[in-house]
């Protein structure tokens, strides 16, 4: 604390309350000096206590590398571990304030194997101090680390070209260095890249401007960080909190209980509940003990509203215009922390906001190269990889890109055997939009279009083999609704192949996606209020189980057309029972892969026996 | 911390109790004010001592300050985890009091038997706090990590906190002991040949067991004149925390054995 004398209370207070406060890190390579850096800026900035400075004396003269002089770094290296091995290990958080700025800066550490430390410093820093050795240059770990602190979306970085005092403040070994590293930043996306060529041991352009460096004309690393203008305000965003909590003591109190990740709030104001879309007005906004007029983000509130509408932990409440989006399937960057490998498919605990869900990376697009940023290709992600994915989650979630909001964006990934945390990530847009979400339409539902039309909406999911009769069946049911004024849509296996799923084939991957994608397509137009007959064969229990699973009790009606197979072997209208046999058509059903009957369809019909017009009849009957 | 807590949970009182590890040797004024602030917040207060070191009459001037500390502090707080099921655990440590301290999380896990292990603490990113453990396991949470000795003033000074009156100077009765201002709070003070009480205007930046916390000399007897006083130190707040500097390390070493 720079403290020049005493000085009167009035003056202490208000100084006090006119800093704004500034987060950063040191990062770069093992021994580039980080450590020192923060010892140097803590003790120049008299943030060192005397009796702090007694220890460190002790202290550097039982671990320090300085010999007979302060070890600075020793004031950050707090762990033992740290100081018997000289290296530092994980983040170190410091505070030192100027008249103007209070800081808090993590010291990061260099060594590769401690990169997730260094990632949790970054996560909340608004500005990076990379240091780069000035006898070594830019380095593998001075790159990933860059890599790291845009990927958390610092956009702010100062190059400190440390330990000047070793090559003779060379003003060319400067500029070499200089110009590398702006070459590799360059599509890193940093608004700023401030260098200065300093000593954290000497002090040299530190604090104070360096006679060293006649050749350099900008200011000292402090004098800097107390200027730079790094401003994330979101408080003129659109408002956006993820609820933590709902407090309810009493039947007369009910309060959304939040910290604001973007934009204002006032009484009066009209909020939507998202997933599910709700709205209501907010009626007060408290902050600890008392009703305020209004907050903004990054206030902690409790909220009141004027209706009794369904809200709990892990929703989010928004703003009625431009709500964000709400997905299950993301397109997303991942760093991995763990050195268990990540391989797609498994599933993880995955955090978001106060939502926590189940997810797994469906598939690795592709992993950096730490040095150049080129996309290799990987099956699996090892330790401190950075890599860019698509990650499906168990259930919707309402989100914003990380580079639009940093709450709704970034999420973490934990094991669900050791529970530790293993990924961090960060959502850059959704892939497809959940199809359950109704926010768009609340006033017109299912209930209201089928009003409309005087019809009960169904699916009717008919299944057999081919040459059974299924869309024979079908369609003259379509006509005979048609006549009865029902407004319906009939899916049929084949036509749904040349376009919807033209990009499918017939293994079995394949046939439960073509089976997914009608399933879907089937919903939707159920949701619209239509009477959709669909004739598939669908052949695997497990997927008629999953079509059914998408509608509501008594929506779906499974017709079993049950036909022998040597009767639709006989009629083989297509011709494809005698290329089966022939051996020129693989994975035909009945023939080289099974017919899974259904166990309890709602219509069971004798195909092989009744004429169509008998077995649309008893479809019919049960349709009334 | 339990003036947040308050703020956070607002009506609703806060749905946890407090804990005190009581050694036994906490000053007078202390324990006065604890059963006020428990009162006042209508919080269960549960008060644990180490039923074996308490009847073993375990003290800081009898058993050294180390063997007290860890069977009075470290191994009580363990007995009253374990015995109340407790697997979170919220304490006002802050990362600006001590360096072992500024390295630990804000969630800082705890493997079984309460142990912290500095070299493998799980990442923690943004405010996406892992909260999963295993039976056994625990977390000690610290909301208060980022502030500073300062901004605690301030806030206190700004929100009108009751504070225990030893933060305040007064004349007091103390003692003159390794270059440290020692308060005789109780007759059980073990006065070395030679020593006098003096009464002197002295006020604690720190409390823990009288016999372990030295008084500073000050004037600093409003909170305004505290604030002051704090902007102006040129030593820091743990100074008069004895057991700190028994030896390089000291603070990681009792937490790594569980101490708060």
């Amino acid at each position: 604390m720079v403290a020049p004398g005493p000085r009167a209370l009035q003056d202490i207070l208000e100084s006090q309350q006119a800093k704004d406060a500034l987060r950063f890190i040191t990062c770069g390579s093992v021994d580039d000096g980080k450590s020192t850096l923060i010892g140097r800026l803590l003790f120049e900035s008299k943030a060192i206590f005397d009796d702090q400075l007694q220890s460190l004396a002790r202290d550097s003269r039982q671990y320090g590398t300085q010999g007979e002089c302060l070890d600075l770094a020793l004031l950050v290296d707090g762990l033992q571990a740290e100081r018997e091995q000289g290296i530092t290990i994980d983040v170190a958080y410091r505070f030192f304030s100027t008249d103007r700025r209070r800081f808090i800066v993590a010291d990061t550490p260099g060594h590769e194997q401690y990169t997730r430390n260094m990632a949790t410093g970054a996560s909340t820093a608004d500005l990076a101090v990379v240091l780069i050795d000035a006898r070594k240059g830019v380095l593998v770990q001075t790159r990933r680390h860059s890599r790291i602190v845009a990927m958390m979306g610092i956009r702010h970085v100062v190059l400190a070209i440390n330990k000047m005092d070793m090559v003779g403040f060379n003003e060319g070994v400067y500029n070499a260095i200089v110009a590398d590293y702006r070459g590799f930043a360059n599509d890193l996306g940093f608004s700023s890249i401030h260098a200065i060529p300093l000593s954290g041991l000497t002090g040299d352009n530190v604090l104070n401007p360096s006679a060293q460096t006649p050749w350099y004309s900008g200011p000292p690393l402090m004098a800097y960080l107390d200027t730079v203008v790094v401003q994330q305000d979101q408080s003129r965003a659109l408002f956006r909190m993820p609820v933590q909590w709902v407090n309810r003591p009493h039947l007369d109190f009910r309060g959304v209980c939040g910290r604001i990740a973007a934009g204002v709030i006032r009484p009066g104001d009209i909020v939507r509940v998202l997933p599910s879309g709700v709205q209501s007005r907010v009626k007060t906004v408290l902050a600890g003990f008392t009703e305020v007029t209004q907050a903004r983000s990054g206030d902690a509130v409790t909220l009141t509203l004027e209706d009794e509408v369904d809200v709990g932990r892990g929703d989010v409440l928004v703003a009625m215009q431009a709500p964000p989006e709400v997905a299950d399937q993301f397109e997303a960057r991942l760093l991995w922390m763990t050195d268990h490998p990540l391989s797609a498919g498994r599933q993880y605990l995955m955090k978001m906001g106060y939502r926590e869900v189940t997810a797994s990376v469906t598939e690795i697009k592709y992993r950096e190269d730490v040095n150049t940023g080129a996309h290799l290709a990987a099956k699996t992600l090892d330790m401190n990889d950075i890599a860019t994915v698509n990650l499906a989650t168990s259930a919707p979630l309402v989100f914003e890109p990380y580079s639009v909001n940093r709450t709704l964006g970034g999420f973490i990934l934990m094991d669900k055997l050791t529970l530790n945390t293993v990924g961090a990530g960060m959502i850059a847009f959704a892939l497809r939009r959940a199809s359950n979400i109704h926010w768009q339409a609340l006033e017109i539902n299912q209930l209201a279009r089928a009003q409309q039309k005087h019809q009960t909406p169904r699916c009717i999911w008919f299944t057999g083999l081919s040459g059974s009769g299924k869309s024979t069946i079908a369609n003259l049911l379509e006509k005979r609704l048609l006549i009865e004024g029902k407004h319906t849509y009939l899916l049929d296996g084949d036509n749904v192949r040349h376009g919807l799923n033209r990009d499918l084939g017939f293994t079995e991957a394949d046939r439960i996606e073509n089976i997914r994608r009608v399933a879907e397509v089937a919903k939707l137009m159920v949701d619209a209020g239509l009477i959709v007959l669909v004739s598939f064969i669908s052949p695997f229990r497990s997927e008629r189980r999953m079509a059914r699973g998408l509608f509501a009790e008594g929506e779906f009606l499974e017709v079993f057309v049950d036909t022998p197979l040597a009767e639709c072997e006989r009629r083989d209208q297509k011709g494809l029972y005698a290329k089966a046999r022939r051996g020129d058509l693989k994975n035909f059903t009945g023939i080289d892969s099974p017919y899974e009957r259904p166990e309890a369809p709602e219509i069971h019909l004798n195909a092989g026996f009744d004429s169509p017009e008998v077995c649309v009849d008893s479809v019919l009957k049960r349709l009334i | 911390m339990l003036h947040l807590a308050r703020k956070a949970f607002y009506p609703t009182s806060p749905p946890f109790p407090l804990l005190h590890v009581d050694t036994g040797w906490k000053f007078k004024a202390m324990y006065a004010h604890r059963n006020r602030m428990a009162a006042e917040s209508g919080m269960k207060l549960i008060v644990h001592t180490n039923p074996e070191g308490g009847a073993a009459g375990v003290g800081p001037f009898t058993h050294g300050s180390g063997y007290y500390t860890d069977v009075m502090k470290t191994q009580a707080l363990k007995q009253a985890l374990d015995q109340h099921g407790f697997d979170v655990v919220l304490g006002g440590a802050r990362r600006d009091e001590e360096k072992s301290r500024a390295k630990e999380r804000i969630f800082s896990f705890r493997a079984g038997g309460h142990r912290w292990d500095p070299k493998v603490q799980r990442p923690e990113l943004w405010t996406l706090y892992n909260t999963h453990i295993h039976p056994g396991e625990s977390i000690r949470v610290f909301p208060l990590s980022n502030w500073t000795e300062l901004d605690i003033w301030q806030y206190i000074h700004a929100e009108r906190i009751p504070v225990v009156p030893l933060y305040l100077a007064e004349d007091r009765p103390v003692v003159k002991r390794g270059g440290q201002w020692l308060m005789v709070d109780d007759e059980r003070f073990p006065f070395a040949p030679g020593e006098q009480v003096e009464t002197r205007r002295v006020r604690f930046r720190t409390l823990g067991c009288w016999p372990l916390t030295a008084a500073i000399e000050s004037e600093a007897d409003t909170l305004e004149a505290v604030i002051a006083e704090t902007f102006n130190a040129r030593s820091s707040e743990r100074q008069g925390r004895l057991i700190d500097t028994d030896a390089p390390g000291s603070m990681e070493k009792k937490k790594q054995e569980g101490y708060f």
